[in-house]
């Protein structure tokens, strides 16, 4: 195929995407806060200045830390609950499983912003239905670390789990029934059968819902700037890209901020990477 | 692998592309046209119309001297109010000619570069002498004015009077008075807050911490140098965060307050006692309490002494890329003059920061008594430099004292971590 033929591709890549991670990568290198940006002070080239300012910062390890055992979880509650869900749909009656792709899709819809302040009205410490309901008057879901993430999880999880479900749904019903039902002359089980005959040509679907579950629950914003009003007591459910958002927009170091808009690109592109190789290896074409 | 071609072709194009980097050129000065359009930004309010009728008045005595000129007001909304800012900072050509400003905002801005020097048409001004010391430092920046001080709101301490009655308490005197009573009201009250406090008010603990002889940093010629860790400012921080006792504020319940999350407790009467602006008297009198609070000045620790407050409120300055600099320091000057502050008062009762004004206001507003001793006993401010908006924005402050309330670390560790984040943020 001619190389040219990526021209079209690359015109919208370039500008919405190539760009900014270049303007990204040079500011990353400049001290650059708002008296640089209005010119009151020159920006000053600092190398990879911000980068050891970070990575000298014990802060940024503990929430890197956290970020990954955070998305790590709810990457594995997302994928599991909707793959549970996908095969139960499978299973029920028709009525059934219009209800619950319809519930699912509410879910799906509903923009992060609106869900996150939903769900902290009902968590709320003095008004909120769930103590109302639980008698526990006064507590605070968001004291403890762990139940304040735990929480955040539910709502990222309870975002993001319709889209694996529907997705493997319809790849479920992709496969053909005349495999399967060889399979079963053979001898196996429908245990067996999903294991052996569905899951692997499955494989490029679960490929793309795990990379984009990664991306997305390293990357969650919304929920925890809404629901921990920025972090959490103290700064305990600070995750990376709310960090980064405090860096560069709220205290203005755009080019710290930048720094760690670079470092977890890398990382990101670090993840996507091993996982192609690892199914590249299994044979699999993309 | 074809498409790892693309790579350096995109790469090729990206490098191309971006030859900007971050710019470097010098801000537009001054000049000084005496006619056309004098461009103010002033924040909105919740009531405007009040607030729109004395700045018209002032246009129309301002318009009738100098009859060239036209006054264009815009009134910035509190949420894109940061916003309008930097893009006046960044771009000469949509900055206003003079600005309402908050006064913890001011030196960032001066930083960069965005405010005019009025130190001299300052000195030149009559009314320049009757503006009280210690808030002209809010709008100093090493030893030059960068603005007039307008308005200033304090805090005192609220206190249902109904309660205090009832269990045979007095307004505290003293910061042991105050515990005792805070202690009494949640003892026989079980559903009450002793005193409403918040691990995210940071202007509620900055007087414990100033009563203490503590401060955020100390300032010498014009060099600050955090000083959250001394000994002084430590009893301080010990002083607030000792209130988030379960017999007094349970810190499940108040570790994560705002200043605004403790006026919402006391309005709606769930708090005894609360730490309060005059400025939020209209919540108070909205809530459930209304007609049942008094106010005192907040106790030191020191019986009969006032800890020293933070000296909220607004200032009005001139931006250094107004094209009508005389304009826009005799408009400022107007508007920030005895006789528009006080229409100010009456239609906002926001309390003027000149010393004859609040003197006139006191007189004739009981109410106000309170808060114009806790002015007149001296107040503080936070560092004026630009760190003081990496100190708020990191929330430094805060996590020290909601890490002191949850027990996740020592008065000691917290404030030597805070003291290092805030020797950081000068540094920069």
């Amino acid at each position: 195929m001619p190389v040219w033929l990526l021209l079209p591709a690359l015109a919208v890549l370039v500008p919405m995407f190539a760009y900014p991670l270049y303007q990204l990568g040079l500011l990353s290198l400049f001290d650059y806060g708002q008296p640089q940006v209005s010119g009151g002070e020159p920006a000053r080239f600092v190398g990879a200045g911000n980068f050891s300012t970070l990575f000298a910062d014990p802060a940024f390890w503990t929430v890197l830390g956290q970020t990954v055992v955070f998305a790590a979880g709810c990457v594995v509650v997302t994928l599991a609950l909707g793959a549970a869900l996908a095969v139960l749909m499978t299973r029920i009656g028709k009525l059934a499983r219009t209800m619950l792709s319809y519930a699912a899709l509410t879910a799906w819809a509903a923009p992060a912003m609106t869900g996150s302040v939903v769900w902290m009205f009902l968590f709320d410490s003095n008004l909120g239905l769930v103590n109302e309901v639980l008698g526990l008057d006064g507590y605070n879901w968001l004291y403890d670390r762990t139940v304040a993430f735990a929480l955040v999880g539910a709502v990222v999880v309870w975002h993001s789990f319709p889209f694996v479900m529907i997705t493997l749904y319809a790849g479920i019903q992709a496969v053909p029934p005349s495999v399967l039902e060889a399979a079963a002359l053979d001898g196996a089980g429908a245990a067996t059968a999903f294991r052996r005959i569905t899951v692997p040509m499955l494989r490029p679907l679960i490929a793309i819902v795990v990379i984009q579950s990664i991306i997305w629950d390293f990357k969650v914003f919304t929920q925890i700037y809404v629901m921990t009003r920025g972090g959490g007591i103290a700064g305990q459910n600070m995750v990376l890209n709310v960090y980064a958002y405090q860096k560069a927009f709220a205290s203005s170091q755009y080019g710290l901020g930048s720094a760690i808009g670079i470092v977890m690109t890398l990382i990101l592109l670090v993840v996507t990477l091993l996982y192609l190789r690892a199914l590249r290896r299994t044979g699999e074409v993309l | 692998m074809r498409k790892l071609l693309a790579l350096p072709a995109l790469l090729a194009l990206a490098l191309g592309a971006g030859a900007c980097a971050p710019s470097t050129d010098a801000p537009a000065e001054s000049s000084d046209s005496r006619t056309g359009t004098l461009r103010v930004w002033l924040f909105d309010e919740a009531n405007r119309a009040a607030k729109e009728a004395v700045v018209n008045e002032a246009i129309a005595e301002f318009t009738a001297k100098n009859a060239d000129v036209k006054v264009d007001v815009s009134y910035l909304a509190t949420d894109t109010r940061a916003e309008k800012y930097k893009g006046a900072l960044n771009d000469p050509a949509s900055a206003p000619d003079v600005t309402e400003v908050g006064n913890t905002d001011l030196a960032n801005f001066v930083a960069s570069n965005g405010m005019a020097d009025v130190t001299e048409d300052n000195k030149k001004w009559a009314e320049a002498a009757d503006l009280p010391a210690d808030l002209v430092q809010t709008v100093t920046v090493a030893d030059k004015a960068y603005g007039v001080p307008w308005w200033i709101g304090v805090r005192a301490l609220y206190y249902r009077t109904d309660v205090f009655t009832e269990l045979g308490l007095t307004p505290p005197t003293s910061y042991a008075e105050l515990v005792t009573a805070a202690k009494k009201i949640r003892a026989e009250r079980k559903d009450m807050l002793g005193i409403a406090v918040g691990g995210l008010y940071t202007f509620g603990a900055l007087p414990f911490v100033w009563d203490a002889g503590g401060d955020i940093a100390t300032n010498s010629g014009g060099t600050y140098t955090a000083a959250i860790d001394s000994a002084a400012s430590k009893a301080g921080i010990k002083a607030y965060t000792d209130l988030f006792s379960p017999e007094i504020c349970p810190a499940q319940q108040c570790v994560d307050l705002t200043g605004g999350g403790t006026v919402e407790a006391f309005a709606a009467g769930r708090a005894g006692m609360g730490i309060l602006g005059n400025f939020n008297r209209s919540a108070v009198e909205a809530g459930a309490v209304k007609g049942k609070y008094g106010v005192v000045p907040l106790p030191g620790a020191k019986p009969g002494s006032i800890a020293p407050a933070f000296a909220g409120g607004s200032s009005l300055g001139v931006f250094r890329s107004t094209t009508h600099r005389s304009l826009a320091v005799e408009f400022m000057q107007l508007l920030a003059s005895k006789k528009y502050t006080l229409k100010l008062y009456d239609a906002m009762g926001f309390v003027p920061a000149m010393k004859s004004g609040r003197a006139e206001v006191i007189a004739k507003e009981p109410f106000l008594k309170p808060f114009v001793e806790t002015m007149e006993a001296g107040t503080k401010f936070v560092p004026v430099d630009k760190a003081w908006t990496t100190i708020d924005a990191e929330k430094i402050l805060p996590n020290m004292l909601q890490k002191v309330i949850t027990g996740k670390a020592t008065v000691d560790a917290a404030a030597t971590e805070a003291n290092t984040q805030i020797t950081a943020a000068f540094g920069k």
